[in-house]
């Protein structure tokens, strides 16, 4: 029950929030689509403890949150646009085609997950969450394990790549290097 | 206590959720024209591919989907620094972020 | 939150619980309901705070009346303590202006997004051995990632004020902040690395209690109760860490020498210019919440938490972060502003090449001990 009402509230919440960011009506300013993102983040935490991914949930609000957005807001205020770069939005016919096709797909998939994804197979019993909590699912302990110990090499592989990223970051933002 | 580590909300609705954010997300993809907009739309579509993989993870009790979580929010976070600077070098050019009037190289 | 969903969820805890004396055991066991308890732990949260926010400023003013050779307040009550009661009172009863031109959701959550934060980040801390509202196994990620919020609601502020200097001490603050998050979180790394026996230490060492318990380097407790086992405070084997992160710290508070965000001088009053009563009142609650938060963590990870002999654990706890709440109050009133290249300059060709090496140092130093 406990869990129901907070999967409606957080999804609720995730899906509006999102919505407000893609939505013509909400998001003539960047500045609020990137607000209204971060509390879609927040959302999306409590979903991922419902899920009990708990370094997740704190990742997504120390990463995603904190940083990711934080990046975006501070090159919104950089970059100072111009009202006309705020309000400018043209819709053509080949948007409008594209939004009905992406909606007629997704209301395919939801009705093919509805139907037929809880009869999936799964190596756990859902009925016992009981195992889980006691094997630490989704502590730090239990995710480091996994990827120190089967993960090591692509983890390493993530460094380079943030290390690559920081690199490009500065070379394409610096006026003249 | 006790009633709250029942699971009570089954896998489907975990992806049904997630795949309403996907596509939330694509269509801002398309649809928004402002670069900054279009960027912020590619980490809603991550967000939800990221609940998915926690939502199986979960089914299945194991924890490989929080490590492929853990990836993505890392090239989350390379794709959001590189894709800004990016938006600020063409905004210091052309002095518009709207990827539509990006049209040097059709010509 | 996550405590509330399944308190057993850690399983060091499940185990230390299981075991008498060991970890401390949290609000949610004193009180069998697990709401009612969060209720109170937050309500005794919000009066402490509220007290600490009252005796931190009555404490800079006289601190800053004393280095500079003058009385500070003397008229309200005994030594003037009830100096910062009148002028709460003073700020409540005064008119909230909302200025014409601002964007009005931005303006007026602002004052919210930067408190609710650090409320929240005051909460995890386990102030000695069973007193804690919430004690989770990722603490101090919990503590950094709701620490980091703050800045968001300083930029809505400065954003949605409309006014030139509001939004030029936002992109300063952010800017400031940014970056030092990153020496902050570094010289941290380093504890965590010392404080991690996932082999597990011996507790009560010497004693007919004495048991072994495995201890996570980001678990508030399990940090203190580290340095407890070793026998020492991680500030004798990480200094360098400590004074990264002491420094770290002023400048993620927006303090002197690092306070170009709110420079008088130069920006009014920097992001909260635009305020006035209540809503100025909550930035300035939340400025000094911050300092607190910030000094609670530097206790844990470098003083060893509610560590020390003869005095109880809190008395020990609060000793420690209130000395050092009284080094930032003295740094403030005698180191002059820095400009904010030499700000800049600091941080990244500093405080951050150097923590990083330190960091390296400590991942040996983790191997050796």
């Amino acid at each position: 029950m406990f869990e129901q009402v907070m999967f409606w509230l957080f999804g609720a919440g995730a899906v509006v929030t999102a919505g407000m960011v893609v939505a013509p009506p909400f998001n003539r300013n960047p500045v609020h689509a990137a607000l209204a993102l971060i509390a879609s983040f927040f959302c999306m935490a409590g979903l991922y403890m419902l899920l009990l991914a708990h370094l997740l949930a704190v990742l997504q609000i120390l990463v995603y949150a904190g940083a990711i957005m934080v990046l975006f807001l501070f090159v919104i205020m950089l970059l100072n646009l111009g009202d006309h770069e705020l309000g400018k939005q043209s819709s053509s016919v080949g948007q409008m085609i594209g939004l009905v096709a992406m909606a007629f797909v997704t209301s395919k998939l939801v009705v093919t997950l509805a139907t037929s994804a809880d009869s999936l197979p799964h190596g756990a019993d859902p009925a016992a969450p009981e195992a889980l909590v006691r094997d630490g699912f989704g502590t730090v302990a239990t995710v480091g394990d996994a990827m120190f110990r089967h993960y090591l090499v692509p983890f390493e592989l993530t460094a380079i790549l943030l290390l690559i990223a920081v690199i490009g970051a500065v070379v394409l933002a610096k006026r003249n290097l | 206590m006790q009633e709250t580590l029942a699971f009570t909300v089954p896998l489907s609705w975990y992806l049904i959720l997630a795949a309403i954010l996907f596509t939330i997300g694509a269509i801002g993809v398309f649809t928004r024209r402002n670069a900054l907009l279009v960027l912020m739309s590619v980490e809603i579509m991550l967000n939800a591919v990221n609940l998915t993989f926690l939502a199986f993870a979960r089914t299945r009790g194991d924890s490989i989907g929080h490590v492929v979580t853990f990836f993505v929010i890392a090239v989350a976070a390379a794709e959001a620094a590189v894709g800004l600077a990016l938006v600020m070098g063409v905004f210091r050019h052309t002095r518009t972020v709207n990827v539509d009037s990006l049209r040097a190289m059709r010509r | 939150m996550s405590a509330a969903l399944h308190p057993a969820s850690a399983p060091a805890l499940a185990q230390a619980l299981s075991t008498p004396h060991s970890l401390p055991h949290t609000a949610a066991d004193l009180v069998a309901q697990p709401w009612l308890a969060s209720l109170l732990g937050v309500g005794a949260i919000m009066a402490f705070l509220t007290l600490n926010v009252l005796f931190l400023i009555w404490a800079e003013r006289k601190v800053s009346a004393w280095i500079q050779r003058r009385m500070g307040p003397t008229e309200v009550g005994p030594y003037g303590l009830f100096q910062t009661l009148a002028d709460m009172l003073k700020l409540i009863s005064k008119q909230l202006i909302t200025p014409s031109h601002v964007d009005r959701p931005l303006y007026l959550l602002a004052p919210l997004v930067v408190f609710a934060p650090v409320v929240v980040a005051v909460s995890l801390f386990p102030f000695a051995p069973g007193l804690a509202v919430t004690d989770v196994d990722l603490g101090l990620l919990l503590v950094f990632a709701f620490a980091g919020l703050g800045i968001i609601g300083i930029f809505m502020a400065g954003w949605g004020s409309n006014n030139k200097y509001a939004l030029l001490g936002a992109m300063r603050s952010v800017a400031q902040n940014v970056s030092y998050e990153i020496p902050l979180i570094l010289s941290a790394l380093a504890v965590v690395l010392l404080a991690s026996h996932p082999e597990g230490v011996t507790l009560e060492a010497g004693t007919p209690s004495a048991h072994t318990v495995p201890l996570l380097g980001t678990s508030l407790a399990h940090i203190t109760l580290a340095q407890e086992a070793q026998g020492y405070w991680f500030v004798l084997v990480q200094p360098v860490a400590f004074v990264i992160y002491f420094v770290a710290a002023l400048a993620e508070t927006n303090r002197a020498p690092f306070d170009i965000p709110e420079a008088e001088s130069e920006l009014v009053a920097g992001f909260h210019t635009e305020y006035s009563g209540m809503r100025f009142a909550m930035f300035f609650f939340a400025e000094y919440t911050n300092m607190l938060v910030v000094s609670m963590v530097a206790t844990v990870l470098f003083l060893g938490g509610w560590d020390g002999p003869l005095l109880p654990g809190p008395v020990w706890f609060f000793l420690k972060t209130y000395t050092l709440l009284f080094g930032m109050i003295w740094v403030r009133w005698t180191w002059p502003r820095l400009r904010f290249d030499q700000l800049m300059r600091l941080c990244w060709g500093l405080l951050v090449p150097v923590a990083i090496l330190n960091l390296l140092g400590a991942a040996v130093l983790a191997e050796v001990l």
